[in-house]
């Protein structure tokens, strides 16, 4: 099965963490993407949500507004894409995503379209 | 056998041996909605052929084998659709090779009950459904009456089941036994929904009395079930917990019919008529306690266990361990942390040591605040202060307690202590 395996953090502590913390993090990253690669079929990082614009049609007009769709205390910074075949192996992959240590890891099957 | 009592003998198969068909037609299946209606369409041709061709020598064997092909029928008539192919070549090789000529020599069906365990107690699932489908599953109970058991509305509770049931296809929970770096804390959650069937049934004296007694009697039977499964395992560590938990239900269960009397009212420990306790029940837990030990891992549920052993094994209630008691409780405050953990340690240390030296960790204030809306906390110091002499603080905190107290027998009892004291000269 496939996995969305999607990574919620403190984006505000996540900038104000130090210089030499943000490099430990990323190292995590490459390390993770490395263990895994032969799992992993796709991944993101975001730009924070202070960059980010919502849009909705309603009625033919398009409406655009600043910000994330949800104010939440954790925001979606990034995502995998894996191959697992069952949830606990996706769950196990998920816990060596550096963000599970501080954040939350959403983990959802890709839907298949028979 | 008369043709009549056919009904009867499909419906004792099913109650024994329901799980473990179960576990086998969703090994191959891979689908509980699919097995559940394979197995209902075994005990439907049960009832019919077995009234003309007698009971067969292994029920069991013969309902897995019908299920399977029924299950073959179901999956050919449904579908075309891919993953249903590829499930069914397999199938269809086996049930190539099954026979009905289930025999003494017939190779039994595996067990695979330990890995339906895991998924009906997955994390993933919400705890309600854990334990409904633990019970529908591997209980082999039916929807209604495990509805009546946690007065449910039955409506809710099939649809809890079909919700879970959906989740573990979709979210692709798996059906086996989880990886090692999971394991422990798999292993936790599936005693944690055992012990939760037990108190259930335990902690329950109102309603359906009778119906919540039998999941005290189930909750047993599958812990029991659990603990053979891991000691066949032979890749599983040992599970000294498992252990603990049947001991500990064991001993719990064995004071059931002196906790209540005649008149349906509850009977405190110290003023149980020890005759009644069940002896066997006893023995065997203690067993059981000592074999968990042995394996040098303790744990809460041994730890609990070894309580409940000690007030089995005092002859009368003076007799008591209660040092021994009271160190036990702080041991398992210290590995599980908890106010009500903390209540009990207090008491027991008050049985040891006077009331006033209990009534001293009663009184901290963090305790007071953390248990000021739990009946117990204020009936426990009801009791410790009526014992040190303190009558008109004790009325006062029995008083509280019955404000708090949503169960009637329970608040029976308080009342009838209230008036106990009213009646002492003070």
């Amino acid at each position: 099965m496939q996995y969305a395996l999607l990574i919620y953090t403190d984006e505000t502590a996540d900038a104000n963490a130090s210089k030499q913390e943000q490099d430990a993090v990323m190292a995590g990253y490459f390390a993770f993407g490395e263990q895994f690669k032969e799992q992993l079929t796709g991944g993101e990082a975001l730009v924070a949500t202070n960059a980010a614009t919502t849009v909705r049609v309603r009625d033919g007009k398009t409406l655009t507004t600043d910000g994330p769709f949800a104010e939440t205390k954790e925001q979606l910074g990034g995502f995998y894409l894996v191959n697992a075949s069952d949830l606990d192996e996706a769950i196990q992959i998920a816990t060596n995503i550096p963000g599970v240590k501080y954040g939350s890891i959403e983990v959802r099957p890709v839907m298949v379209f028979e | 056998m008369s043709s009549e009592q056919i009904p009867q003998v499909v419906d004792q198969v099913y109650r024994q041996e329901s799980g473990r068909i179960l576990a086998a037609l969703i090994a191959s299946l891979r689908d509980f909605t699919l097995a559940e209606d394979a197995l209902q369409d075994a005990m439907v041709a049960a009832l019919q052929q077995w009234p003309a061709t007698g009971v067969p020598r292994n029920p069991a064997a013969w309902l897995t084998t019908i299920a399977r092909r029924r299950a073959i029928d179901r999956l050919r008539r449904e579908g075309t659709l891919a993953q249903k192919q590829a499930l069914l070549q397999p199938l269809e090789e086996t049930a190539a090779t099954e026979s009905l000529d289930t025999g003494e020599d017939a190779p039994p069906i595996p067990d695979e009950r330990l890995k339906l365990f895991f998924t009906c107690c997955h994390p993933a699932l919400p705890l309600e459904a854990r334990v409904a489908l633990t019970l529908r599953t591997l209980g082999g109970l039916s929807t209604a009456e495990i509805a009546a058991a946690f007065l449910t509305p039955l409506p809710t509770m099939a649809q809890r089941l079909v919700r879970a049931q959906r989740k573990i296809r979709d979210a692709g929970i798996p059906y086996r036994a989880p990886p090692l770096p999971l394991l422990a804390e798999r292993m936790e959650g599936v005693l944690a929904v055992l012990y939760l069937i037990f108190n259930e049934g335990y902690t329950s004296t109102s309603g359906d009395a009778l119906i919540r007694q039998d999941l005290c009697t189930e909750a047993i039977r599958l812990t029991r079930v659990l603990v053979a499964l891991i000691a066949s395992e032979s890749e599983l560590p040992d599970e000294p917990e498992a252990l603990g938990l049947l001991a500990l239900m064991l001993l719990h269960a064995s004071r059931r019919a002196a906790r209540v009397d005649a008149a349906g009212d509850l009977v405190l420990l110290e003023d149980q008529d020890r005759t009644l306790w069940n002896w066997a029940e006893i023995v065997e837990g203690i067993e059981t306690l000592d074999k968990a030990v042995s394996m040098r891992q303790p744990g809460p549920y041994q730890i609990q266990a070894a309580i409940s052993a000690l007030h089995a094994e005092a002859p009368t209630p003076e007799e008591t361990d209660w040092q021994q008691i009271a160190l036990l409780y702080a041991r398992l405050a210290h590995m599980t942390p908890s106010p009500v953990v903390e209540l009990n340690q207090a008491v027991a240390v008050a049985m040891a040591e006077g009331p006033d030296a209990g009534l001293e960790m009663l009184d901290h204030l963090r305790l007071g605040e953390a248990l000021a809306h739990y009946h117990l906390y204020h009936a426990a110091r009801a009791d410790l202060l009526r014992r040190a002499g303190r009558i008109e603080e004790a009325a006062a905190s029995y008083r509280e307690a019955l404000n708090l107290c949503q169960n009637r027998i329970e608040r029976r009892f308080l009342q009838r202590r209230l008036a106990e004291l009213a009646a002492r000269p003070s």
